[in-house]
């Protein structure tokens, strides 16, 4: 009796659940389709207020105006420019360069990269000075007991776990590339601080670099006709026509994965915890601020401390995992991992 | 949500941008063999180092412990050993103090048996003699005596008579 109660009221906890948002969306769909101008786009309804703020419905194009702000605002922060702005104090013009035909500027997320590149270098230069002067006997101590830490786990529970014998040649790579994107992560949630990892160009070049360890590994491990012959997934030839191209393909979902896993990820934390804060601004209220905007920002702000560990740490394991299955010796089986799908 | 994906695409969080990946490779690369070569070269050569280390240490504890223990077995029947030797000692001293003791009184009694009786045939000896002095004494001094009376009295012979027949009386009496 009582579960049946339960289970109906679940039901209808559902129910609302599903409706709840759909009146909520009706009603915001609404409100452009009344402001004169408005298309079937709501971006081309935004333009439209724009255009025509003088209409009796200023409240509405104001809203709308608004919102078109934040949305540039956000879009701002997110994207790479050539200018580095320090908000109230003023902003560096970096310099353009142009080699043959490339466009190599020096950009924001260039910079960050750099700041990024200067940290590690000086942390673990340190660190691996002081290593050089250890003897095996003493531990170490603070800090570099805490960076131990890290590069052990990468060691052990990412590298020797996922890679197995042999993994001492990658190690340089993953541990690098773990503290180069985590850095790169943790930098972005700094004041003035650039997500240089929110940028696909970015994540794509250090994807491309485990791409091409993979396929170095799996030539190695395999030589070339294994590799060959593993492009033709060991099916009957007349099924090569079909299975030559879908390997193909497969060999270049990892690293796309791994590209748009983490620029996705950083990118996504950041629209959120702006669009909390902008609520506040295209609503105009101070209580929306203090109630929402404040609170649920800080929230996504702790979360993304933790996703940009989190996203480190996934990108090095299935970096280390790729390379594992490149270079394991085995019949080709279960290839195409789940755990890709983080 | 419409917005949102309209921003997305036009504002160029997709576009490529060829100095940044020039950028991104040449940073990470110089990082990379930087840090091979200054920092994961030395800390990870010392954690398998140390890992080693840790290693034979445990191996040295155990092979130790394993020595201790033969030791200490060793020790146990050792100590066991001469718990029985010196039980075995402590019987055999006793057995052979108790056999001495019995010769020593034995011994003893048949030395003091032997000089009781030779003392006592010295006595024998030393009173017959004593006695015989005294019998040739006491006639001496009877025969004087009897002169001195017969001298008085009666002649010599007839006394002596008198006296020898006294003493033979006497030492029959006697014996």
């Amino acid at each position: 009796m009582k579960q049946e109660r339960t289970s109906k009221v679940k039901g209808l906890l559902k129910v609302l659940a599903l409706v709840v948002p759909f009146l909520l969306n009706v009603n915001a769909f609404a409100s452009p389709a009344e402001t004169p101008g408005a298309g079937h786009d709501s971006v081309a309804a935004v333009s439209g207020n724009a255009e025509v703020a003088a209409a009796p419905e200023a409240h509405a194009a104001e809203a709308a105006h608004g919102e078109e702000k934040a949305g540039d605002v956000i879009m701002h922060h997110i994207l790479d420019s050539n200018v580095y702005s320090f908000e109230p104090f003023g902003e560096i013009v970096l310099p353009k360069i142009v080699i043959g035909g490339f466009d190599i500027s020096i950009t924001k997320h260039v910079v960050t990269l750099w700041v990024v590149s200067a940290i590690v270098l000086i942390v673990f230069t340190i660190i691996g000075g002081k290593y050089k002067k250890m003897s095996p006997k003493t531990a170490p101590k603070g800090f570099v007991n805490a960076m131990e830490t890290l590069v052990e786990f990468i060691r052990l529970d990412v590298a020797k776990a996922n890679i197995g014998p042999g993994y001492e040649k990658y190690l340089p790579y993953l541990l690098t590339v773990f503290m180069f994107v985590l850095l790169c992560n943790v930098l972005g949630l700094v004041p003035y601080g650039a997500t240089a990892t929110g940028n696909i160009n970015v994540t794509l070049t250090l994807a491309t670099f485990t791409f091409f360890i993979t396929q170095v590994a799996a030539l190695k491990a395999h030589g070339i006709k294994g590799y060959l012959a593993h492009l033709t997934g060991g099916t009957h030839p007349a099924l090569w026509i079909i299975m030559i191209p879908i390997e193909f393909i497969g060999l270049f979902t990892k690293p796309v994965a791994l590209t748009i896993r983490l620029f996705a990820n950083m990118t996504a934390g950041h629209i959120v915890i702006l669009s909390l804060i902008f609520i506040s601004f295209i609503l105009n209220s101070y209580i929306v601020a203090v109630a929402m905007s404040v609170p649920f920002s800080i929230f996504i702000y702790l979360l993304e401390i933790f996703v940009a560990f989190l996203q480190a740490y996934i990108f090095t394991m299935l970096s280390a995992l790729f390379i594992g299955l490149a270079s394991a010796h085995e019949e080709h089986g279960d290839h195409e991992p789940g755990a890709a799908h983080h | 949500m419409l917005t949102s994906g309209v921003i997305l695409l036009n504002g160029g969080l997709l576009s490529p941008n060829p100095g940044l990946i020039f950028w991104t490779t040449v940073s990470f690369v110089i990082v990379m063999l930087i840090l091979r070569k200054l920092a994961w070269g030395p800390i990870i050569s010392a954690l398998e180092e140390r890992e080693k280390g840790i290693q034979s240490s445990i191996d040295r504890a155990h092979s130790a412990k394993d020595e201790a223990e033969e030791i200490l077995r060793k020790n146990r029947e050792l100590l066991a050993k001469a718990d029985a030797e010196s039980d075995k000692i402590i019987r055999e001293g006793k057995e052979y103090g108790e056999k001495l003791r019995a010769g020593i009184a034995e011994k003893a009694q048949a030395e003091a048996t032997k000089m009781i009786s030779m003392a006592k045939e010295e006595i024998e000896q030393e009173k017959r003699r004593a006695l015989d002095v005294l019998r040739n004494e006491v006639a001496e001094l009877a025969v004087m005596g009897a002169e001195k009376i017969i001298k008085t009295s009666l002649d010599a012979d007839m006394q002596k008579k008198i006296v020898d027949s006294m003493i033979q009386d006497l030492s029959t009496k006697r014996n």
